[in-house]
């Protein structure tokens, strides 16, 4: 028996939004007042009920959910954010108390997952020791709300006002990680990966050693771009082309192409909208007005790791 | 070969600026179909990996209630008003430093960032704090430019720590495919062949970071051409 699982936080989420949809089914001024209350109330069904609900039921809450976005029936309140006066005035009172809460998360994500999966009573565990590093980061954020109510003395309505606030910043985009995720799933039932690895193995001259090395660095990174997870296109372009061509053919180190070849897939990953979690719920969150801007941030970046990365591979996976 | 019309849907439906949702749920459909699913069965699969993944959206809304309480009280103009006492800092040292704590927070297998939770309320302000305490006010482009670096830096921070000393995540799903294919490697091998690159990522940031405080220095000494809002 757990007393702190995934299931607890669930609902706790499933529960700040649906009363972030109560809140704005009943703000008459709100442009966007009963789409914008349906998709978050939907949602918070997804959360609260969960697999308890049938499958099939889920599916086409989803598919709700996305007519609701692409017919732009969800939206913001403008104007909702806090005057800038109030908030200086309330940061020169409070001082540095206000960074208390903040790294109370850190802190508690750092205790949770050293010492806290340790902590039982016989069979009664204080964490699910199976998802230990996300439970404790939101045993972190629980804990940092109980926080920031005592050290700014604000009344328990204003999280939740302030919270809403924030997921309509981000909007219908929130959910598109955890969609990317479900559309990962259908690729794999319907075995998208293998076409692609037996389509890339057959255009390239795979009889040079270099070329093996090239073709996997770059298609672990092209395949990420295209599946927007690194952990997804891993077992496709290993399989498909890392083991038969490098260790196969060339007889190179596995552990040495592997543990490059997936950091050759994060260079992916800065590439891709479709990691939506890492490069699109960000620029929305941090309200900047080109969506692509954190991409177009990262590519230098993705670029010259990803030609460092061929080169260790080439240099060191038919030598060690 | 028409399996793969799901990814074609992807790259054009992103190229040409369509609803993201309304992109993944079409190519969802059509794989379904041309797979030879109905579409029943294509609305289960989706409601069933949807819900196993709630895990993916969970961090990121558990954060906004007391990220939105702090912000409120000023928890941005605090960090902004802590960072101008340090001289030294730049907009890119802030943001060096950041990735570098990250990288090794990570690599120890504790997970202390992330985009609602240190980006947003505590990197940014103190990044754009810095710049504003040397150059005065930022025009709107630049700030755009630093909080792009802010979410690369956590970004690159994140994903390249992960993979060395201490094993986490991936590394278990390298060992598991590897071990299933009949090549047996050690977890150790694996995080040790992660270092270099980790290395060169800090290397890469550290470049891009130069170059973000040039251009804010180009930036904020002349003001924007006319037109370029």
């Amino acid at each position: 028996m757990k007393l702190l699982t995934l299931d607890l936080f669930y609902i706790i989420a499933g529960t700040f939004l649906l009363l972030a949809a109560g809140r704005i089914a009943l703000d008459r001024t709100h442009p966007q007042r009963w789409g914008s209350a349906v998709f978050w109330g939907l949602l918070a069904l997804t959360f609260l009920a969960g697999k308890a609900l049938p499958p099939t039921l889920s599916g086409y809450f989803l598919l709700a959910l996305v007519v609701l976005a692409a017919t732009k029936q969800v939206g913001e309140k403008p104007e909702a954010g806090s005057p800038l006066t109030e908030r200086v005035a309330s940061a020169a009172r409070l001082k540095n108390r206000l960074f208390v809460p903040a790294l109370l998360i850190p802190a508690t994500a750092i205790l949770g997952t050293l010492a806290l999966s340790r902590l039982h009573v016989g069979d009664l565990w204080l964490i699910d020791s199976a998802s230990i590093t996300v439970t404790s980061v939101c045993l972190g954020a629980a804990v940092a709300v109980v926080a920031g109510l005592r050290v700014t003395g604000a009344p328990v309505t204003t999280p939740v006002a302030e919270g809403s606030r924030l997921l309509q910043t981000i909007g219908w985009a929130i959910i598109l990680p955890q969609f990317l995720a479900a559309l990962g799933g259908i690729f794999a039932k319907a075995g998208v990966g293998a076409v692609v690895a037996d389509v890339v193995a057959q255009a390239l001259p795979t009889q040079y050693p270099f070329v093996a090395v090239l073709a996997y660095c770059v298609g672990m990174a092209l395949f990420t771009i295209c599946m927007g997870n690194a952990f997804a296109a891993f077992p496709v372009i290993t399989l498909g082309i890392g083991l038969p061509f490098i260790v196969g053919l060339h007889a190179g180190n596995p552990a040495i192409m592997a543990a490059i070849g997936m950091l050759c897939g994060y260079c992916g990953t800065l590439l891709t909208p479709m990691a939506a979690n890492f490069n699109v719920v960000p620029a929305m969150l941090l309200e900047l007005r080109d969506k692509n801007a954190v991409i177009k941030a990262q590519v230098p970046i993705a670029l010259t790791i990803l030609a460092a990365n061929i080169a260790l591979m080439y240099f060191c996976v038919y030598r060690f | 070969m028409i399996k793969l019309i799901g990814i074609l849907i992807v790259v054009a439906g992103f190229a040409l600026r369509f609803n993201p949702l309304l992109v993944v749920m079409a190519a969802g459909i059509a794989t379904g179909l041309v797979a030879g699913m109905s579409f029943n069965e294509i609305m289960e699969l989706f409601g069933t990996y949807f819900v196993q993944n709630r895990n993916v959206t969970l961090l990121v809304i558990l954060m906004l209630p007391v990220v939105g309480l702090l912000e409120r009280y000023g928890l941005r103009e605090r960090a902004e008003t802590l960072i101008r006492r340090v001289r030294s800092a730049t907009a890119g040292r802030v943001l060096l430093f950041y990735t570098a704590v990250r990288q090794v927070s990570i690599a120890l297998g504790i997970n202390i960032g992330g985009h609602a939770a240190m980006v947003r309320p505590l990197v940014t302000p103190m990044a754009e704090g810095a710049a504003r305490a040397r150059h005065g006010e930022l025009p709107d482009q630049t700030s755009q430019a630093i909080r792009a670096n802010a979410a690369a830096a956590e970004n690159v921070g994140n994903f390249f720590g992960e993979d060395t000393i201490f094993a986490v995540g991936a590394i278990y799903l390298i060992k598991g495919v590897l071990d299933t294919s009949g090549h047996k490697v050690s977890v150790w091998a694996l995080s040790l062949w992660g270092i270099p690159t980790a290395l060169v990522a800090f290397g890469a940031m550290w470049w891009r970071v130069r170059v973000l405080d040039r251009r804010i220095e180009r930036e904020t000494a002349a003001p924007p051409a006319e037109g370029e809002r």
